[in-house]
């Protein structure tokens, strides 16, 4: 009988897993869907008024889109090839000894908080991005996505390095054999086998920057307007959810509109993350004999 | 010919080697120049008193004791609720899930609760914990928040631990007599310790450094004295950086660098606890 009970709450909790998923849709739905009584979804999408306290208030999310855009884009073209590269260089020619003193720090790098590099961003880098490229100031999406390329790059490596050192031996043998070089076989053998593990490396980085809240609150400058350049201030959707909603009275237009680009934020990063999910499933199963 | 070939296949490879190296060499340098840095800067003001004295002058005077206090107490929150839950659905999961649709879709929703952005997390706290069933801008709705936030990571570690005992001792104890839930209980659960003991303290060190969620879920930045109660305000070191560093005009640079040190201390110190426990547990297997 006492067993039963344990088993029971066993299974139970195990299911939360589930409730708080479901959980998480149902607020967002309950709280985000109203505003589309009070702005059509057409111009919640694509509007660029972004007026929540004028009367009448306006809200149109282009603006936060682009920007979340920009920065990802910015982090994403950083920290692809410097993290498939160091990848391919801590599986495939790393003397053991360098792979085990460089995969520590790139652990301590994914455990700095998202809050610490932003700080890191605003004090150092976007002075160094103002001078640099002689901006009115640094607080940019630029600066933003130099710095969220350090949040996706600990996952890129992992993932990627791991979808490289589970390509059988057998593979690289053979190559050898055929008489290729070394860079040869990471080249056209190993980085090839590995493709849909590196891809799906690459989906879960630009997941993690499209997420990223703290970094870009502090240092994408936090501007209104559509950005047409990633050097411009920008407001990418996170910055926009924290920094409205302390002021968002409870169950208004804005209040709703914010948890509606947070529905947004969700769907997104759900997809991205089902991809790569998919994709590193189809990988292992590749090489299982 | 063929000589000449291979000499530029040679020189290929010494340059791509070169700059996979530089590579490699640039993300090291990089994590190690922030962590350094941070070090350096903030050693200037971190002393005993900065700890433990309540913060003065809208923070730009004092320490930052009741910022310390608040992250302990969410890190503590968060480890009491998300921990047992982790472990028993670890538990089901590798001991009594059944090979059909509904595990394949609890495990699908782990996978996926691991990539909610956290500022979502946050919105869902203020929803259901805050608003819902009533529980304010307090240290119980944000713990709770930061625990939802860790169940994936909880259940992922457990799970792993749990499944990484051979199963010849479960196969032992059943053929003496034991039940189900007594191997569990008393074989594999200590066996599985490690794992779980890794995946809880590292929910911790996520729970020291999120800020998103308590943002949204309401920390305070400057509060009299120390939460009294799970339903009281509370400070918290991630929250105090953010705002010291962004918010308040003429904050002085050290006490700024002097909070990002003991966030990081505090995270860091806890990453470096859980690597700690694995390497020890592997090396006891042999």
């Amino acid at each position: 009988m006492g067993e039963r009970v344990i088993e029971g709450g066993i299974f139970l909790a195990s299911l939360l897993a589930i409730v708080v998923l479901l959980g998480i849709v149902a607020v967002l739905l309950r709280q985000g869907l109203p505003i589309f009584a009070h702005t059509p979804p057409w111009e919640f999408l694509f509007g660029t008024k972004w007026y929540p306290v004028s009367e009448p208030p306006t809200f149109g999310t282009t603006t936060f889109f682009v920007a979340t855009i920009w920065v990802t884009v910015v982090a994403t073209v950083i920290a692809v090839p410097i993290g498939v590269a160091c990848a391919a260089y801590l599986a495939e020619v790393a003397p053991s000894s360098v792979r085990e003193s460089v995969k520590p720090v790139i652990e301590l790098l994914a455990g700095i908080p998202s809050v610490v590099i932003g700080f890191i961003g605003l004090l150092l880098l976007s002075p160094l991005v103002q001078s640099m490229f002689n901006l009115n100031t640094g607080l940019s999406g630029l600066a933003a996505g130099i710095m969220l390329s350090l949040m996706s790059l600990p996952i890129i490596v992992s993932v990627s390095e791991d979808a490289l050192r589970a390509i059988p031996d057998e593979f690289r043998q053979a190559a050898y054999a055929l008489g290729a070089t070394r860079w040869e076989v990471v080249r056209h053998v190993s980085i090839p086998a590995a493709l849909s593990g590196i891809s799906a490396a690459i989906m879960l980085g630009v997941g993690r920057a499209i997420g990223e809240t703290m970094t870009v609150l502090m240092i994408a400058g936090g501007a209104l307007a559509v950005p047409v350049s990633p050097t411009q201030p920008m407001m990418p959707m996170t910055a926009a959810i924290a920094s409205g909603i302390g002021n968002a009275v409870r169950g208004g237009p804005q209040y709703q509109a914010l948890f509606a680009i947070g529905l947004l934020l969700f769907l997104i990063t759900l997809a991205v993350n089902l991809i790569a999910d998919r994709v590193l499933e189809r990988q292992k199963r590749k090489f299982v004999r | 010919m063929r000589t000449r070939s291979n000499l530029s296949r040679r020189i290929s490879q010494k340059t791509a080697f070169a700059v996979l190296l530089t590579a490699t060499i640039a993300v090291t340098a990089v994590s190690l120049f922030i962590i350094i840095h941070i070090v350096v800067r903030g050693a200037a003001i971190v002393d005993w008193d900065f700890l433990t004295q309540a913060p003065t002058q809208a923070g730009k005077a004092g320490g930052i004791f009741p910022a310390l206090v608040g992250t302990f107490y969410l890190m503590l929150g968060t480890l009491v609720i998300a921990l047992p839950i982790g472990v028993l659905a670890g538990i089901y999961l590798s001991e009594y899930a059944p090979k059909n649709r509904l595990t394949k879709v609890i495990n699908l929703a782990i996978v996926n609760l691991a990539g909610v952005p956290s500022i979502v997390y946050g919105l869902f706290g203020l929803g259901v914990f805050v608003l819902m069933l009533n529980f304010g801008m307090s240290l119980l709705a944000a713990s709770l928040t930061l625990a939802c936030q860790a169940l994936a990571m909880t259940i992922t570690t457990s799970r792993e631990a749990l499944i990484a005992v051979p199963a010849e001792y479960r196969a032992g104890s059943l053929a003496v007599g034991a039940t189900r839930w007594q191997t569990i209980r008393h074989l594999i659960l200590p066996q599985a310790r490690p794992g779980i003991v890794t995946g809880a303290v590292l929910a911790m060190s996520r729970a020291a450094g999120e800020t998103a969620p308590i943002l949204v879920v309401g920390a305070a930045f400057l509060m009299r004295g120390l939460p009294q109660s799970p339903f009281d305000r509370f400070m918290a070191l991630p929250y105090h950086l953010y705002t010291v560093a962004v918010h308040i005009p003429g904050m002085p640079e050290d006490t700024k660098w002097g909070v990002a040190l003991v966030l990081l201390a505090v995270v860091l110190s806890f990453n470096i606890l859980a690597t700690v426990v694995r390497l020890r547990a592997r090396k006891q297997r042999g």
